[in-house]
């Protein structure tokens, strides 16, 4: 059995990747369509909230990955300051901007269902603005890993930034909690809970989560592999030059 | 290390800028408020304590990219960086200046400034306990970020960016204390929330500081 750490390597990582991608890439597409196709069209009416309650299917898989992505960066983060594999900085890099956008998405859908539930676009609600949260420090990350022009140092500090950030992140997620009431209902897919989403949105909606985790590990592939190119681009033109 | 608080401090004093700046700062913004939201008593009373929470923040934020970037150029970081005294404690010793020329004054500065903005009677005890117990976690927090971004040139918007999200539960438990002591409730439990903050980040983030410093410095 080969180990996990192998994939260490720039060039054993992009064969591997290179090779499963189109899976990935056309699984998420049938996912998605699967799935929207499915939970708009095939499945009835919420009794209370009419259609409107079909934006569920885009709203919470973004919200899963907005959090899931800052942990697989908080993991990546851990691996490079471990054990300096270059991968598993450019792939927290290459995540980055995947999770801004999924926060984003997230927020809009969330304040898009709100304007006709709450009747507003936006409340100062716990889970709401600990997502704004989120998203700043994103922006922050993203940020500082543009303003730095050496790699290594560029690596090294947002490593860091992403693991104080997290326990802020976290710090603040309870924070809100004890400044505000919240708006927002409490988590509708947990595993552990009798009260759950009827079976009828469930599963379409399980569908579309399984979309947007392909499409993320799609676009943190291709992300990844291109910087590990231009990286390798820039090393040549180094050494030419040089010569 | 206490050599390296005085030559701080005394730096701070002797070069301009650097005690007077953040209060002016803090004065400018608290006054700038009833221009835009107007004169009226009972407003100005009901949102003092978060006017001077946000304040007292941003006078912060203003002189963190003092704490290293000065000695980070004429190079006595270098200096510091390879003295006995670990780097931990340069990020704790400096933090610590920053804290009492622009933390310290800002606390003692609150009440006067409650009075421009009308703060009832019973919150003028809250705001400096408040501002006292929080101002620390600002200072060491903000040092964290100035030794993230001493290395990039006009980083200051970029710590501001990277500061500010790492300030967001000290300002909530903040202007908590501050707010339900205006309103004479009960402000003992942010306040403990907000002194486990100050100390939690006093004892763990000078180790990030000295990290990150040490990574510039490479």
């Amino acid at each position: 059995m080969a180990s996990f750490w192998e994939y260490a390597n720039p060039l054993k990582f992009m064969r591997t990747t290179e090779r499963i991608f189109p899976f990935v890439t056309w699984a998420a597409v049938v996912c998605f369509l699967g799935g929207l196709i499915w939970g708009f069209f095939f499945t009835p009416d919420d009794y209370r909230q009419g259609s409107t309650v079909k934006i569920f299917y885009i709203h919470v898989p973004s919200a899963m990955m907005a959090i899931n992505i800052w942990v697989m960066m908080l993991v990546t983060s851990l691996v490079w300051i471990v054990r300096r594999h270059h991968v598993s900085a450019l792939a927290a890099r290459a995540a980055a901007p995947v999770g801004a956008v999924m926060t984003l998405v997230a927020l809009f859908t969330g304040a898009i269902w709100g304007q006709p539930m709450w009747g507003t676009w936006w409340a100062w609600d716990p889970r709401l603005t600990s997502f704004l949260i989120l998203f700043l420090f994103y922006l922050g990350y993203m940020a500082l890993w543009a303003a730095i022009d050496d790699d290594d140092t560029a690596a090294d500090l947002t490593s860091v930034l992403c693991l104080v950030g997290s326990v802020f992140a976290l710090l603040s997620r309870y924070a809100v909690n004890f400044w505000n009431q919240g708006l927002h209902q409490a988590a509708s897919l947990s595993l552990d809970k009798e009260e759950n989403v009827a079976d009828v949105f469930w599963y379409p909606a399980l569908v579309c989560i399984a979309g947007f985790v392909l499409l993320f590990v799609a676009l943190v592939i291709i992300r990844t592999n291109t910087e590990i190119r231009a990286r390798r681009m820039r090393a040549l033109l180094a050494r030419e030059r040089q010569a | 290390m206490i050599a390296l608080l005085t030559r701080d401090l005394r730096l701070a004093m002797r070069a301009g800028g650097g005690f007077g700046l953040g209060l002016s700062f803090f004065l400018i913004v608290v006054v700038l408020v009833p221009f835009g939201v107007g004169p009226e008593t009972a407003l100005l009373s009901k949102i003092a304590p978060g006017v001077l929470w946000v304040a007292a923040l941003l006078a912060c934020l203003l002189s963190l990219d003092r704490i290293f970037a000065l000695d980070f150029e004429d190079g006595s970081l270098d200096l510091l960086a390879t003295s006995p005294l670990p780097l931990e404690g340069v990020a704790a010793v400096k933090a610590l200046a920053h804290w009492l020329t622009t933390g310290l004054p800002l606390v003692l500065a609150a009440p006067v400034l409650g009075l421009l903005m009308s703060l009832p009677a019973s919150g003028f005890g809250p705001i400096v306990l408040s501002l006292l117990f929080g101002t620390p976690a600002l200072s060491v927090i903000g040092a964290f970020g100035a030794a993230l971004t001493v290395g990039i040139k006009r980083g200051g918007l970029l710590l501001s960016l990277l500061v500010l999200p790492l300030y967001m539960p000290t300002l909530i438990f903040g202007a908590e204390v501050a707010r339900r002591g205006a309103e004479g409730q009960d402000y003992m439990t942010p306040l403990l929330m907000l002194a486990g903050i100050s100390a939690a980040t006093l004892a763990l983030l000078p180790f990030a500081s000295a990290t990150v410093l040490r990574v510039n410095l490479r």
